[in-house]
């Protein structure tokens, strides 16, 4: 029946007033249908507010909030970040409210937008993942991102994303517990990413998500000491975009589940190459925070390539590059 | 309110070793500016993704201007001061919550380049005929803003190497000279800052100390400069306070140095 309907829609476009072709950029993750293939990066967004200053929630297709534990995170210490040449690093750690706050204040937030919410979700065990998972069940949240990929806590985190049976195993966990589809965010610090992305796929996960960050160090030559505090960083930008891509395009090939791209995309055109590549969504991260306007420009961006490549239904442009 | 906007270099001034003075033609951000805050500028450079933070260090209202003095760090603020009259540079601001400018006497204290914000506040705080005391602590001769400072405060200087003023620290200039003030205003260098809490402390002086931290998005949403906060922070929920948004400006009882 979906398929039917599918193929309807490809034929169904019609013209506006100015000639140009409706296009249909709506795009459907585990059944959730998000109104554009744009969201934004956990952890790069906070939960909006301070971006909604300065653009519109309601132009994005998903909010993907900075993750959030069962009880509060202090995070590590400063400093934080570190630039590098088309990128930067970060060791955050984390930081977060607790999902309590985060369910008292947040959520109500983004329930005055019309956009679809995206939980990131951190912990340091399987117990800590499904106690905000269960916290969640019963709110107004369309879908749940596991963060299973942070490199920058010590404990859990990354240990879930390098591990195959112990990626499976949380998977399944959070599954039987979550009542929204659950999207796996998978890290690019493993030999093959496609060994990863099916054991997400074998424990059930809805939708993937990558890359999160790689793992970087950056020395500073005049203190002689580390740039940032925890030592090591997540590197992030437009300098991780082409491994992204790569990435993203073998993960689309070994499974079957929707891909949410992202790594370094700060463009319409960067945004495409993912899309082109696999990714059913893309998500914009590092840009955010030298251009606060990114996400909007990259959905503008999109439906002004679909006008020129006449291209009426985004589907048909999800992994067409072989 | 924050704006993201193309400004105007009305001037660029090279004023001491590897510290710049520039002014550019904002549309709304010097209306809008406090003293204390900071904006953060843009590099023209695509490799240099983030914005840099810097404090605000005069503003003209009228002409809606404002002055910052920099000190070339790294490649980006070197880009910064190749430029000239009648270029153009991505700003966001006003940013940051600013000083709080309490009607009684007053004692600014500032280091190296933690000076600049102290300018505008001297100016606030004079035209509201507070007593202002500004001590401004330098490693050698090379001073600046000194003659700024002076259009509206006592200004006081110490130096290391003692070529100018009292030598040592700023702490040194204050005992040497037994300065008093009912509120104490500072920026510059953590050892610094963490003398003047305790100073503070002793003498039962209040005071607001700016800090500085490695930003990324300078809007309070990436929690990349935070600073230890004594009380569990409302935003937060933890021991941290974000440097970009519930600072640049901390009440020395807030925070733990």
């Amino acid at each position: 029946m979906a398929n039917t309907v599918y193929v309807w829609m490809i034929g169904c476009y019609r013209r506006n007033k100015e000639g140009k072709v409706n296009m249909n950029t709506t795009v459907n993750l585990a059944g959730v249908e998000l109104k554009n293939p744009v969201m934004t990066a956990s952890g790069t967004f906070g939960s909006g507010s301070e971006y909604s200053e300065f653009m519109d929630l309601n132009q994005l297709g998903a909010v993907v909030t900075k993750g959030v534990a069962n009880i509060p995170w202090q995070g590590n210490a400063a400093p934080r970040i570190a630039e590098t040449s088309c990128g930067m690093l970060n060791a955050v750690g984390l930081q977060n409210p607790g999902v309590d706050l985060f369910v008292k204040r947040d959520i109500p937030f983004l329930r005055k937008f019309d956009t679809k919410i995206i939980v990131n979700v951190c912990g340091k065990s399987v117990k800590d993942y499904c106690e905000v998972v269960e916290r969640l069940a019963d709110q107004p949240v369309d879908m749940l991102e596991i963060n299973v990929s942070c490199p920058n806590v010590k404990e859990g985190g990354i240990a879930f994303g390098q591990d195959p049976k112990a990626l499976e195993n949380i998977t399944k966990e959070v599954k039987s517990k979550a009542k929204q589809p659950v999207i796996m965010k998978l890290s690019p610090n493993v030999t093959d990413i496609t060994v990863m992305a099916k054991a997400a796929e074998a424990g059930g996960a809805d939708v993937l998500s990558l890359i999160n960050t790689l793992t970087g160090m950056q020395i500073d030559i005049n203190r002689q000491c580390f740039a940032i505090a925890n030592q090591t960083g997540g590197l992030s930008g437009p300098a991780i975009k082409p491994v992204a891509v790569r990435m993203v395009y073998q993960a689309a090939n070994a499974v079957s589940l929707p891909i949410i791209g992202m790594g370094g995309i700060a463009s319409a055109e960067d945004a495409m190459e993912f899309i082109l590549a696999g990714a059913s969504a893309v998500a914009v991260g590092t840009a955010n925070f030298y251009n606060p306007m990114a996400t909007v420009e990259v959905a503008r961006g999109i439906e002004d390539y679909m006008q020129r490549h006449k291209v009426d239904n985004i589907q048909n442009l999800i992994g067409i590059v072989k | 309110m924050h704006f993201k906007e193309t400004a105007q270099v009305v001037r660029q001034d090279y004023i001491s070793t590897d510290v710049y003075s520039i002014w550019l033609q904002t549309n709304k951000v010097a209306a809008e500016a406090k003293a204390g805050q900071f904006v953060s500028l843009y590099c023209k450079d695509g490799s240099r993704l983030l914005p840099r933070p810097i404090s605000i260090c005069q503003i003209d209202k009228e002409k809606n201007r404002i002055c910052l003095v920099y000190r070339v760090a790294g490649g980006g603020t070197k880009e910064f001061s190749r430029m000239h009259a009648g270029d153009t540079v991505e700003i966001m601001g006003p940013l940051g919550n600013g000083f709080t400018i309490k009607d009684r006497s007053a004692m600014l204290i500032a280091g190296g380049i933690g000076i600049p914000p102290m300018v505008e506040l001297a100016k606030q705080l004079h035209g509201q005929g507070c007593n202002v005391i500004a001590v401004a602590g330098y490693r050698n001769r090379e001073v600046f803003l000194d003659k700024e400072l002076e259009k509206y405060a006592h200004v006081v200087i110490a130096t290391e190497d003692g070529s100018v003023g009292v030598k040592g620290n700023v702490m040194d200039a204050i005992e040497e000279q037994g300065l008093k003030a009912e509120e104490i205003y500072a920026c510059g260098p953590m050892p610094m800052l963490r003398a003047i809490k305790e100073f503070a402390l002793r003498e039962g002086i209040e005071a607001q100390l700016s800090m500085e931290e490695k930003m990324a998005c300078g809007i309070g949403a990436c929690l990349a400069c935070v600073c230890q906060s004594t009380d569990v922070d409302e935003h937060t929920n933890v021991h941290n306070k974000r440097v970009c948004k519930d600072g640049p400006v901390f009440f020395a009882n807030e925070i733990e140095l």
